[in-house]
């Protein structure tokens, strides 16, 4: 019957829509007429619908041998893991700590930077000082000093070095008896890093003054 | 949400209260209940990763990360969508991404390049079948079988037909999972189901299920 092929094709067509009721009244009705007079269309839906029932059954969901205990392993594991780190409040904690900690050093790194710039003016202000100039150094004290400068502490462990090394083993200069270097220091920063005027200073001048 | 709110707009949620429950204590961060959260599930979202990657090792380790990624999104979870399709949304995309991660996808391109819309497909006319019934699923190897005729469905069939027969997503659900319209949904779901159909025929008519314990009162088609 050309009729009926013409509706079984039809019928293919809506079939699957027909199984899942998404084909309105007046379609129903004719796929119903149809199927009454259709073999092949009847096995076709019987056969769809077997197909749905059986792939839709709970027991076709088979996972692996010790599927679940893996499962439920790894996360109990990553879970409680993640979830100490990350779960309520303390989820800001972490990132808020580590910009703290970001913030903090970087604070501490400029104040360090800043510090040993001016450390390096006063408490080396022995870049004026010549390094070749021989020095005194004694027990008790970092400082050193021209020899016979008046505030030598323990007079009897004095050992003469030269400023270099004296400055190398971390020994500052006295403000009294080097005060002339100093200045001549802070002068030179005044300044403006003129050069020519810090090596002008006579530093014989100093020696003899204190020498005496 | 409240719960009655839920009830309405989920309507086939067989249990909202507990499983309600347990979302919001996991939200509040009571971990320890979250594998009980998924359980229940946790058979279907492997399918799920298994239609899309073919392959139980991959499917399992998809699994996981999924779940994993469910947890640490939960408090993203909104009460109007289901849980159920939540997990396996997030699982398809999990085994999506993993597929494109892995190219596994170039032996099966060749078959996707063809469109939905190619030639209609005439559902074989056989002239001795019987339906298989529900009970013959207690039996390993109609399982076995059903799933290797399964297996051998193009992807886009195959990925629907699971969405949709075996994950019980709907229609809508299934085109956002996948990332396809509503229209390609029905075009493949339609082949799929017919395919199946023949397949399980022709498997009958193989032998496939021929020790199987039928009533004499079913008839072939």
């Amino acid at each position: 019957m050309v009729e009926n092929k013409a509706n079984c094709e039809q019928v293919w067509r809506e079939i699957s829509n027909y199984v899942d009721g998404e084909v309105d009244t007046a379609l129903r009705q004719t796929m119903e007429e149809h199927f009454q007079s259709c073999k092949r269309c009847t096995s076709v839906l019987a056969g769809m619908r077997n197909v749905v029932q059986l792939y839709g059954d709970e027991r076709m969901l088979e996972v692996p041998a010790g599927f679940s205990r893996r499962l439920e392993k790894r996360l109990a594991s990553d879970v409680a893991v993640r979830g100490k780190r990350w779960s309520s409040w303390s989820a800001w904690l972490v990132p808020m700590a580590a910009m703290a900690l970001i913030a903090g050093s970087v604070v501490l790194m400029n104040s360090l930077t800043f510090k040993n710039f001016i450390q390096s003016r006063h408490a080396q202000p022995g870049n004026n000082i010549p390094p070749d100039l021989m020095v005194v150094v004694s027990n008790g004290s970092k400082l050193f000093h021209v020899p016979g400068c008046a505030f030598i502490r323990d007079k009897a462990s004095e050992r003469t070095m030269t400023a270099k090394e004296a400055m190398r083993d971390g020994y500052v200069p006295c403000t009294r008896c080097l005060r002339q270097y100093l200045k001549t220091g802070l002068r030179r920063e005044a300044k403006d890093d003129d050069a020519t005027a810090e090596t002008e200073e006579p530093p014989d001048d100093v020696l003899s003054t204190v020498g005496q | 949400m409240s719960e009655p709110d839920m009830v309405l707009i989920n309507p086939e949620q067989t249990r909202p209260t507990r499983e309600q429950d347990l979302i919001v204590n996991v939200q509040r961060g009571k971990n320890e209940l979250f594998y009980e959260l998924v359980r229940p599930y946790e058979r279907r979202v492997y399918a799920a990763a298994l239609a899309i990657l073919r392959n139980e090792q991959d499917a399992e380790d998809t699994v996981q990360e999924a779940m994993l990624k469910a947890f640490a999104n939960i408090r993203q979870f909104r009460a109007e969508a289901r849980f159920s399709t939540w997990l396996i949304q997030i699982t398809v995309n999990e085994a999506l991404m993993r597929r494109r991660r892995e190219r596994t996808v170039v032996m099966e391109g060749i078959d996707d390049r063809r469109p939905d819309e190619e030639a209609e497909y005439a559902p074989r006319d056989f002239a001795d079948w019987r339906e298989i019934p529900s009970e013959a699923l207690e039996r390993k190897e109609v399982r076995q079988r059903l799933a290797e005729a399964l297996a051998t469905l193009d992807r886009k069939y195959r990925e629907v037909f699971v969405m949709r027969d075996m994950e019980h997503l709907n229609i809508q659900e299934t085109a956002e999972a996948l990332g396809i319209s509503v229209a390609s949904v029905k075009t493949r779901l339609l082949r799929a189901r017919l395919m199946l159909r023949d397949l399980l025929a022709a498997g009958w008519e193989q032998g496939w299920f021929s020790r199987l314990p039928f009533e004499k009162g079913n008839k072939p088609w």
